[in-house]
C-alpha cells in the first residue's frame, strides 16, 4: 500500500505541475488562412446578443461582429458563450475574440488581452418587485438574491451588503427563481435590467430597478494575452477608437432602443 | 498553518500555479464550506436512498397489487429520467404547487429549500436503483434456504429478517457500492439550483480568480479521494460481513 500510494501521489503531482501552456499563437494568420473569424457572443443578453424567433444571432454586439468581419475581409462565425466559460473558450482557441458583454478587472487583465478602450459601460443594480419597496443596497441584507454564476459583481455585493446570493448557470433560471418568489431580487448589470424594463414585456410590469447604480465598469473585447500588443490586438484597439469617433455606438444604442449612456457621449467627444 | 498556506503563494509566484483556495483566506473558507456541504449531502443521500431501497424491495413482494404497481411506477419515473431534469422539475415546477407559509418577516415562503430539493431528488433517484439492486439480491437467495427456514418453523417475517435479507444484502453489496459511488458524483448536479456544494463554490472562485485549470485539477483529485474513501468503506464492510464457507 505504501509504495503504490506513493507512486500514485507522485503521478498526480506530476499531472498538476504539467499544466499545459498555450504555445505561441498567431490568430491573425489563422483568420486570413481560414477566411473566417470565430467570435464568442452572448445569446441570452437582449439586446446585445440574443436569438430572434428563427434562431438567428441578432443584437448590438452581433452587429459589431459583422462589422469586424467585413473590415477584415472574412466571414464571421458566431459561437454562444456564457460569463462562466468565455475565458476558457478563448484560451483553448475555440474562439478568436471575446465580444460578450465582458467588463474588465485586474484578475481578467492577468489572464486575457483586454482591448482598451471599452465600448460600453454598465453598473450593478437589481430587478425587484415594486411591492418590495427597496430603497438602499443595505435593504438586501440577509435576503435571497438570484444572480448569474461568474458575474464580476457577485463577490463585491455579497461582501458589502450581505445578501444571500444564489447564482444560477443562466439568466433564465435566475429570472424563474425571482418570478417564483424564492428570491426577492435579481442582481444584474444595470443596462440589461433597463432594457428588460424598457421592452414593456407584461411579465415585468410590476418590477422596477430601485437602487442607485454602483460600480460602473466599462465593457471590453478580449484577445489572447500575448497578442494584445501585436498587430491583431492593435487592429481592435484602433477599431474601437474609430467606432467612438464616428458615434457608431450611439447609433446602435438608438437602433436597439436603449436609453442614452453618458459614457458613450464622453468617448465620442473625446475621440472626435 | 500559515506557513503551509504561504507555500502555495510561493508556488504561484514561482511557477504560476494559482491555487488561491490555499493562500487566500476568503476562498479557503468558501471552498471548505463547499466541501463540507458536499460530504454532508452525500451522507444524507446515501442513508436515505438505502432506506428507500430496503422499503421498496419489501413493498415489491407485497400481496396487494396496488402497492406493487406504485413501486413499479416510482422506479420507472426515477430510473428513466435524467437526474438533472428531475432536479429542475422538483425545484422549479413542483415547488410552485406546494402550500406556502409565513416566515419571520411575514413573507410567504416555500417549505423546502434548494438543498432540501436536491437531497429529495437524489435520494429518490438512487433509491429507485437500490430497490432493483436489493430485489436482485433477494431473488438470488436459494429457495432451498427459504424452504429450510420454513421447515424449521420460521414465520415469513422472521425468515425475511433472519435468513433472506442478511444473505440478500451480502449479495447486493458490490452493486450497491457502485450505485452509491454514482450517487456521490451525482451530487455535483446540485450546482444547477444554486446549492453551495463543491462545484458551485469552485465556479465562484475560478470566475473571480481566473484559475480554472488549477481548480479543475484540484476538484478531480478531491472527488477521487472522496469516492476512494467510500470504496474503502464498502470494501471493509464486505470483508466484515463475509460468511466463512459460503461463497459470498
Amino acid at each position: 500500500m505504501g509504495k503504490r500510494l506513493r507512486n500514485g501521489l507522485v503521478l498526480l503531482l506530476a499531472m498538476v505541475i504539467l499544466i499545459p501552456v498555450a504555445y505561441g499563437a498567431n490568430t491573425l494568420d489563422k483568420i486570413k488562412k481560414d477566411v473566417k473569424i470565430v467570435i464568442g457572443v452572448k445569446t441570452d443578453y437582449r439586446p446585445w446578443g440574443f436569438l430572434d424567433p428563427s434562431g438567428k444571432y441578432v443584437g448590438m454586439e452581433i452587429d459589431m461582429a459583422y462589422d469586424i468581419a467585413k473590415r477584415l475581409g472574412v466571414k464571421p462565425e458566431l459561437v454562444t458563450v456564457q460569463s462562466g466559460n468565455r475565458n476558457e473558450f478563448l484560451l483553448a482557441g475555440k474562439i478568436d475574440l471575446i465580444l460578450a458583454t465582458m467588463s474588465e478587472s485586474p484578475a481578467r487583465r492577468q489572464v486575457l488581452g483586454i482591448i482598451d478602450p471599452g465600448y460600453y459601460a454598465g453598473g450593478t443594480n437589481i430587478l425587484a418587485k415594486k411591492s418590495m419597496g427597496f430603497k438602499k443596497w443595505n435593504d438586501l441584507r440577509g435576503k435571497k438574491v438570484s444572480g448569474i454564476q461568474g458575474a464580476y459583481y457577485n463577490r463585491r455585493v455579497g461582501e458589502l451588503y450581505g445578501p444571500e446570493i444564489l447564482s444560477f448557470p443562466g439568466i433564465a433560471e435566475a429570472l424563474t427563481d425571482l418570478e417564483n418568489g424564492n428570491c426577492v431580487a435579481f442582481l444584474q448589470d444595470s443596462t440589461l435590467i433597463e432594457s428588460m424594463l424598457n421592452s414593456r414585456d407584461p411579465k415585468w410590469a410590476g418590477y422596477e430597478m430601485p437602487l442607485p447604480t454602483e460600480d460602473e465598469r466599462t465593457w471590453h473585447m478580449a484577445v489572447l494575452k500575448d497578442e494584445v500588443d501585436g498587430p491583431y490586438g492593435q487592429f481592435f484597439k484602433n477599431l474601437v477608437i474609430e467606432w467612438h469617433k464616428a458615434g457608431y455606438f450611439i447609433e446602435l444604442n438608438k437602433k436597439w432602443k436603449l436609453s442614452p449612456v453618458p459614457f458613450l457621449e464622453e468617448m465620442h467627444k473625446k475621440y472626435k | 498553518m500559515e506557513t503551509t498556506w504561504q507555500w502555495f503563494l510561493w508556488l504561484y509566484k514561482t511557477y504560476g500555479i494559482n491555487l488561491t483556495v490555499f493562500y487566500n483566506a476568503y476562498d479557503r473558507h468558501m471552498f471548505f464550506q463547499g466541501l463540507t456541504l458536499t460530504l454532508w449531502m452525500s451522507v444524507i443521500c446515501i442513508v436515505l436512498s438505502i432506506i428507500i431501497g430496503i422499503a421498496g424491495a419489501w413493498l415489491q413482494g407485497s400481496h396487494l397489487r396496488m402497492t406493487r404497481r406504485i413501486v413499479y411506477w416510482y422506479i420507472q419515473f426515477f430510473r428513466n429520467t435524467p437526474p438533472l431534469i428531475q432536479l429542475y422539475f422538483f425545484y422549479f415546477a413542483v415547488s410552485q404547487i406546494l402550500p406556502r407559509f409565513a416566515d419571520s418577516s411575514g413573507r410567504m415562503v416555500l417549505p423546502v429549500s434548494n438543498f432540501g430539493w436536491a437531497v429529495i431528488s437524489f435520494s429518490f433517484f438512487a433509491g429507485a436503483f437500490n430497490v432493483e439492486i436489493f430485489r436482485a439480491g433477494i431473488e438470488a437467495v436459494p429457495t432451498a434456504m427459504i424452504e429450510a427456514a420454513e421447515s424449521l418453523g420460521y414465520s415469513r417475517l422472521r425468515a425475511y429478517v433472519s435468513v433472506v435479507f442478511p444473505l440478500a444484502f451480502r449479495i447486493s453489496l458490490p452493486a450497491l457500492g457502485n450505485n452509491l459511488v454514482n450517487l456521490v458524483k451525482t451530487t455535483t448536479l446540485a450546482y444547477a439550483i444554486a446549492v453551495p456544494e463543491l462545484l458551485y463554490v469552485s465556479a465562484q472562485i475560478w470566475s473571480e480568480e481566473a484559475n480554472v485549470r488549477e481548480m479543475m485539477y484540484l476538484l478531480l483529485i478531491l472527488y477521487i479521494c472522496i469516492v476512494q474513501v467510500l470504496i474503502f468503506g464498502m470494501d471493509r464492510l464486505e470483508r466484515h460481513l463475509r460468511i466463512p464457507g459460503y461463497s459470498i
